[in-house]
């Protein structure tokens, strides 16, 4: 006897049950406090936050443990929450050049104005996992203050005229991605708004394809610097501009071959990447996508994956990924049955054709 | 009903825009209209357009009925019909007639719309022309051309090669002699109800930012040849649990040795039917 699907409605309360007790495990372990999140997990908020479109240490750490640890989850529930949010206007443009450097490094000169300061990274840890706990030494920081503003180094390059503007190409005010839907062609700032949302990994995967000759574009690191910028609107009511804090960015400036061409002189051209807090492994990759998406502006031939601006920012989204990509567990039952029947019919029509073969349709129809 | 959100979870000038967007796309029927399709609470390819165009349409005198492959009661249908009960506090219903929106995943109802009905189709893919084409820019173009020759020759490529046309859903259609139009993936048994349908469509795909829309007694055709008619699925069986014989059957499969039932994939039809009979 067939038994209906019912039951839906409970069956959904219930599963939200097990999640929820699946999410905080063993209640005799204390449930991690947002500031824990906060101050431990920083790079896991700070990728949240730049994936979420959402400056908010606070809610990205809620959106972490809401969703157990699962980054892209937590980004997807950053977002729906942003979507709710009333929008007061744009700032102006940050400044990264005033930025408070608390990291800066240079793969192209051995010494810059400002120096080199390494700052607190993962580069030279050594990866030897420490068992115990996790002792906090007192820091050690150089006396020497830093310098309040660091000249960046492609500016050093500009100087000579031996780099490509920053403001090279067209500089169109950019659209908000987050409010209009991307067309195509897309323009560079637009593309940059979509780098700058998309997954990291997806990011890292074509920036990788582009340094193992899937358009290959010769890049150096000319600059990476981390620190704090200050964030700074002018209202419309008040006709002046206000600073309302600052946030932490790491920023970085690739430097790449170019042999001319095009009408263009040989010179160096730049790659852009920026991410919301420590993010330096994203904002490198999109440095690298960010230069290989401008090949039909410098008129390269545009042969790779990572150089089709459609392949790259239709698909860099994890939200939308992660969403059609799972949407495949939802029922399907009635284009399936239209699919089995057409099925059943070709069937029927070849072993009409080669009656000497077995049908591999007769026993299923009932 | 929640009062944490706005009225049906989306601010008044997101649905501003939506309607406006709505309104673009009623008055060109069939054309794929560009809108900033916000992120929503469930997950992009779950129903996100048909849920902000649900949202941009709902009043608090609405009934609201949600149904996903012809039934209220599947998992995804269901939640849908919780977020809008919980964010607009709306009435909602399994019966087709007593709604006045329907937002819909993979069929339209067997019950006759009426002229004071809207349906809402969610679309994972709106662009009819993808599969044979994936580049956007150059799909609008052909839109803009009306140049279909990619579909005829699809089309006819299967005639060539299967002696039919070998699509079974979302099966494309000319949308008042002008756009080529995806249905949204309902089976092509569901086409000829789209034609001169008294009810308006519309059409939310929210991962691709885009929406259409059917006005009422619109003309919609599926592709054809004149030689090669437009033809819908056709079962043996009737339904087992009301006897229907001219509605779209789900086969359930009852044991592991090739038993099968035959059943209504639109439970509210068949529900109706039965409690007609038992009368």
């Amino acid at each position: 006897m067939y038994v209906a699907v019912k039951g839906g409605e409970q069956a959904i309360s219930r599963s939200l049950e097990l999640l929820a007790e699946a999410r905080r495990g063993d209640p005799s372990v204390p449930e991690l406090s947002l500031e824990q999140i906060r101050e431990q997990l920083r790079l896991g908020v700070a990728r949240v936050m730049q994936e979420g479109s959402l400056y908010d240490e606070e809610l990205a750490a809620l959106a972490m443990r809401q969703a157990a640890g699962d980054m892209l989850e937590a980004i997807f529930l950053l977002r729906a929450y942003r979507t709710t949010l009333p929008h007061f206007g744009y700032t102006r443009p940050l400044d990264t050049n005033a930025m408070r450097v608390r990291r800066r490094v240079s793969g192209t000169f051995k010494d810059i104005p400002g120096g080199q300061v390494l700052g607190p990274t993962y580069d030279y840890t050594q990866r030897l996992l420490e068992f115990g706990n996790v002792a906090s030494e007192p820091s050690t920081q150089s006396d020497a203050p830093m310098p309040d503003v660091m000249p960046r180094v492609l500016d050093l390059l500009d100087a000579e005229a031996l780099i490509e503007r920053a403001d090279a190409g067209s500089d169109p005010e950019p659209v908000d991605l987050t409010r209009e839907p991307m067309m195509f062609p897309a323009d560079r700032a637009t593309r940059l708004q979509n780098l700058a949302r998309g997954d990291e990994g997806f990011l890292l995967g074509m920036a990788y394809s582009t340094q193992r000759g899937y358009a290959e574009s010769h890049p150096f690191a000319g600059e990476i610097r981390m620190g704090e910028v200050d964030v700074v609107i002018c209202p419309e009511e008040l006709g002046f501009a206000i600073e309302i804090g600052s946030i932490t960015l790491t920023e970085c400036q690739m430097i790449n071959q170019f042999h001319g061409g095009h009408g263009l002189a040989p010179q160096f051209t730049r790659g852009y990447g920026l991410s919301m807090g420590e993010g330096e492994r994203k904002a490198m990759s999109m440095a690298l996508v960010d230069r290989t998406l401008r090949c039909d502006e410098l008129g390269e031939p545009s042969v790779a994956p990572a150089q089709n601006q459609e392949f790259v920012l239709s698909h860099s989204d994890s939200v939308e990924a992660s969403g059609f990509v799972q949407h495949l567990k939802l029922p399907h039952y009635v284009d399936f049955q239209a699919e089995l029947s057409l099925l059943r019919t070709l069937s029927k029509q070849h072993a009409q054709q080669h009656p000497g073969e077995e049908a591999c349709a007769a026993e299923t129809s009932s | 009903m929640t009062s944490d959100y706005n009225f049906a979870f989306l601010d008044e000038n997101t649905k501003r825009m939506l309607r406006r967007a709505l309104l673009k796309a009623v008055a060109l029927p069939g054309y794929q209209v560009p809108f900033g399709s916000r992120e929503m609470p469930l997950p992009y390819g779950w129903g996100t357009g048909g849920i902000q165009l649900t949202a941009a349409l709902l009043g608090p005198d609405d009934v609201l009925k949600v149904i996903d492959q012809g039934a209220d009661d599947t998992t995804n249908a269901v939640n849908i019909r919780r977020f809008f009960a919980r964010v607009t506090g709306v009435a909602t219903t399994e019966r087709t007639r007593e709604a006045s929106v329907i937002q819909t995943r993979h069929r339209i109802p067997e019950t006759p719309l009426r002229e004071d009905q809207i349906l809402v189709f969610q679309v994972p893919e709106p662009e009819p022309l993808r599969t044979l084409e994936p580049r956007e820019a150059e799909t609008r173009t052909l839109h803009a051309l009306a140049d279909y020759g990619l579909m005829h020759v699809k089309l006819y490529e299967d005639i060539a090669q299967y002696g039919h046309i070998a699509t079974s859903y979302d099966y494309p259609v000319l949308v008042d002699g002008r756009f080529l139009t995806s249905p949204s993936p309902i089976p092509k048994f569901d086409n000829p109800k789209l034609d001169r349908s008294p009810a308006l469509m519309l059409f939310g795909a929210g991962r691709e930012k885009r929406l259409y829309a059917i006005p009422p007694y619109t003309h919609v055709e599926s592709l054809a040849f004149d030689d090669h008619p437009f033809e819908i699925q056709r079962w043996e069986q009737q339904c087992q649990l009301c006897g229907s014989g001219d509605s779209y059957l789900d086969e359930v499969v009852t044991d592991d040795r090739g038993s099968r039932l035959f059943v209504c994939s639109d439970t509210d039809y068949c529900g109706q039917r039965r409690a007609e009979r038992a009368a």
